[in-house]
């Protein structure tokens, strides 16, 4: 079995989930629950992959992270103040990114996949185990980052009030439906990062399915996080080594296992892994609780 | 008179849940309806295409007809049996998106029945109850995880979706595969596929299953006591339980009946949708996004079987007509017909959508006076001056 290639894939493949499932955090804390991830992961992807032929890798993906952004807020407002059905608007992005970037590889000329140029694709740093991508600092870092600002700030704190006890925070003169309107553009601004990662600095192309449901194992991750963004970094390794290994086995040379059963490693593996964190998670109060001031 | 006719309405209307508003349910989904409609003509006039045109085939195509009338009948069959599974899951508190999984799954069981031989009627009983009892099976693991576990369904019916896929990829390449053509599963026997009922079209007398299970679901909810318990726990937990609800019950009874109206979409694809009868095994394209489809049809259906029908009717049209779509010089892909459910399913998601256009219309004039406010603040200063 090839080591390298395996620890290479799964810090690669860590990226999108750890940085979705961190965004996702910060978003649940809040008190909002967004399962539109997988949809956003996938319009983003799109998107920044657009953005990179235009102006760049780096442009691409800022692309990527503003059309998260703008998800993010649409979500939001709709579970704010216009008091919608969380689920169900996470159910309609996802409907809506499906249908929009397969309209949109048609209207490329390219049904079905989507070939980002070498020139606009984010250049590989050059290590003993292959190119690594730079992005994979950045998934290293936010997590930390993100750890502090929730544990060590006053508007980590603030945030928590917003999802545990909507009505202290309100009376205590913090606008909730605001700081999740903030928290939630923060959370899609991060999946989008990661879906641009996903077209413009690791595949290289743009499928129908690219997110292969990604965004629903980021939202694993963060259950079996608990809410720590540092454990979430850990989740998304745990996560990206079973999608590596079930890599790994599809390109060894004896196929002693069809490799249907090689790809299901990934999801059977998040389930096992699901069932076996819950119960000693807890969760803010207020998540998924529209906020109705009396 | 008017107080009888309030009753009638309301027993119409019963488990359509209260809107906010006050407005009528029918009203507000239609309402989502125009709005996703308008998404999609905004989306396809950036693109360059005519919205207003392509709109015209689309719906020509799908009810212009009685081609088009049986085709929109035809691709709505298999979203009210995925649509109920959404539903019943909702209904009693749950979302489960596994819909796609266990009609792959029941979709591939009604494939076995291809292996013997029965008299024709008992042939299609046989498979459809293989396919329910398939789609069931597959979806009591998410239900005992989230009993047991307390796994959040959302996640487990979407892992369990992608194995699924994989798993029936397997199936269709080893295990059922036609000796003759390698590509596709084996074709339902001729006794066994549901007859076509419009010659020249795919329409097939599943259309009559899927309705049936619909009024039976509808039964079942609303003049039973078991739908009495789901729905009550659904509604409330706490209460339901108080009330002497076992909600664990309930929960294991709304998958199990989801997932067997799941497996029966997945027979309806196969066992009633020609000309092949088979599933394609690179892609599934007669599978594929029927389960995600329904959850749409569920919701602007309200979750209940008779607003179901409606709804599947009216994504039905837009499946069969986005095909004539696709047409001509004003060529739309048939993947907007996507984004626009995507859409109103975003609308649906609004429960106060009729407000919002007061409320936009009032933030358009407060924003135009304000900009004149200050234009004559500015004249006033400038004749001042």
């Amino acid at each position: 079995m090839n080591w390298l290639f395996l620890l290479n894939y799964s810090l690669h493949a860590m990226v999108p989930l750890t940085l979705t499932a961190v965004g996702e955090i910060v978003t649940e804390t809040s008190g909002l629950f967004n399962i539109g991830l997988e949809g956003i992961l996938l319009i983003s992807a799109f998107a920044g992959a657009l953005g990179a032929e235009a102006g760049g890798p780096i442009v691409g993906l800022l692309v990527g992270m503003g059309v998260g952004a703008a998800f993010g807020l649409l979500f939001a407002v709709i579970n704010t103040y216009w008091k919608g059905t969380q689920m169900v608007t996470g159910i309609g992005i996802n409907l809506f990114a499906v249908g929009f970037v397969a309209f949109g590889l048609i209207l490329l000329g390219a049904p079905g996949f989507y070939d980002v140029s070498t020139s606009s694709e984010l250049t590989p740093i050059r290590t003993g185990m292959g190119g690594v991508s730079p992005m994979i600092f950045v998934a290293l870092v936010v997590p930390f980052f993100i750890h502090w600002f929730l544990k060590r700030t006053r508007a980590g704190l603030i945030l928590k009030a917003a999802g545990e006890m909507p009505e202290a925070a309100d009376v205590s003169g913090i606008n909730v439906n605001k700081v999740r309107i903030l928290a939630a553009i923060f959370g899609a601004a991060l999946a989008g990062l990661g879906g641009a990662y996903m077209s413009i600095a690791w595949l290289g192309s743009v499928t129908k399915d690219l997110s292969a449901g990604r965004g629903f194992i980021a939202l694993a991750c963060v259950v079996f996080s608990g809410l720590n963004p540092l454990l979430a970094l850990l989740g998304g390794f745990i996560f990206a080594f079973f999608q590596g290994l079930a890599e790994t086995l599809k390109t060894m040379p004896n196929k002693i296992i069809p490799w249907q059963f090689v790809s299901m490693l990934p999801y059977i593996v998040t389930l096992l892994v699901v069932s076996g964190a819950i119960g000693r998670v807890r969760f803010p109060k207020a998540l998924g609780v529209p906020y109705k001031r009396e | 008179m008017s107080e009888q006719s309030a009753a009638k309405q309301s027993r119409l209307l019963r488990g359509v849940h209260k809107t906010v508003t006050g407005l009528n349910p029918v009203l507000e989904s239609l309402l989502a309806g125009v709005v996703g409609l308008l998404i999609g003509a905004i989306l396809m006039y950036i693109w360059g295409f005519n919205p207003w045109q392509a709109y015209i085939a689309l719906f020509k195509g799908a009810f212009g007809d009685s081609y088009g009338w049986a085709s929109s009948i035809a691709r709505g069959t298999p979203l009210v049996l995925t649509a109920l599974t959404f539903s019943i899951c909702l209904r009693a508190g749950m979302f489960n998106i596994g819909a796609e999984g266990q009609m792959m799954i029941g979709a591939m069981a009604s494939v076995s029945i291809a292996l013997f031989t029965l008299p024709s009627g008992i042939h299609t009983i046989v498979g459809l109850l293989i396919a329910a009892s398939a789609g069931a099976i597959w979806s009591i693991v998410p239900a005992i995880l989230k009993i047991t576990r307390g796994v959040s369904e959302v996640i487990s019916t979407i892992m369990f979706n992608w194995i699924s896929r994989f798993l029936v990829i397997w199936l269709g390449v080893y295990v059922l595969v036609d000796p003759i053509r390698a590509e596709k599963t084996l074709s339902i026997p001729v006794a066994a596929r549901f007859p076509v009922i419009v010659r020249g079209t795919d329409l097939t007398a599943s259309v009559f299953m899927a309705v049936g299970v619909a009024l039976i679901i509808y039964f079942v909810l609303w003049h039973t006591t078991v739908g009495y318990e789901v729905r009550a726990a659904g509604l409330n937990p706490t209460a339901a339980r108080y009330g002497g609800i076992r909600n664990k019950r309930t929960m294991i009874l709304a998958f199990l009946l989801g997932g067997a109206t799941a497996g029966l979409a997945g027979a309806a694809l196969v066992m009633g949708l020609p000309p092949s009868y088979a599933i394609f095994s690179s892609g599934m394209p007669n599978l594929t996004n029927m389960g995600f489809d329904g959850m749409a049809v569920a919701m602007v259906g309200r979750n209940h079987p008779i607003g179901i029908l409606l709804a599947a009717l009216f994504f039905g049209g837009l499946n069969a007509g986005g095909r004539m779509m696709q047409l001509g010089s004003n060529a739309v892909p048939l993947e907007m017909v996507r984004v626009v459910m995507g859409a109103i399913v975003l609308a649906m998601s609004i429960p106060e959508l009729i407000r919002l256009f007061p409320a936009i219309k009032k933030s358009i004039e407060n924003f135009a006076g304000r900009i004149r406010d200050r234009r004559e603040r500015r004249a006033v200063k400038e004749a001042g001056e």
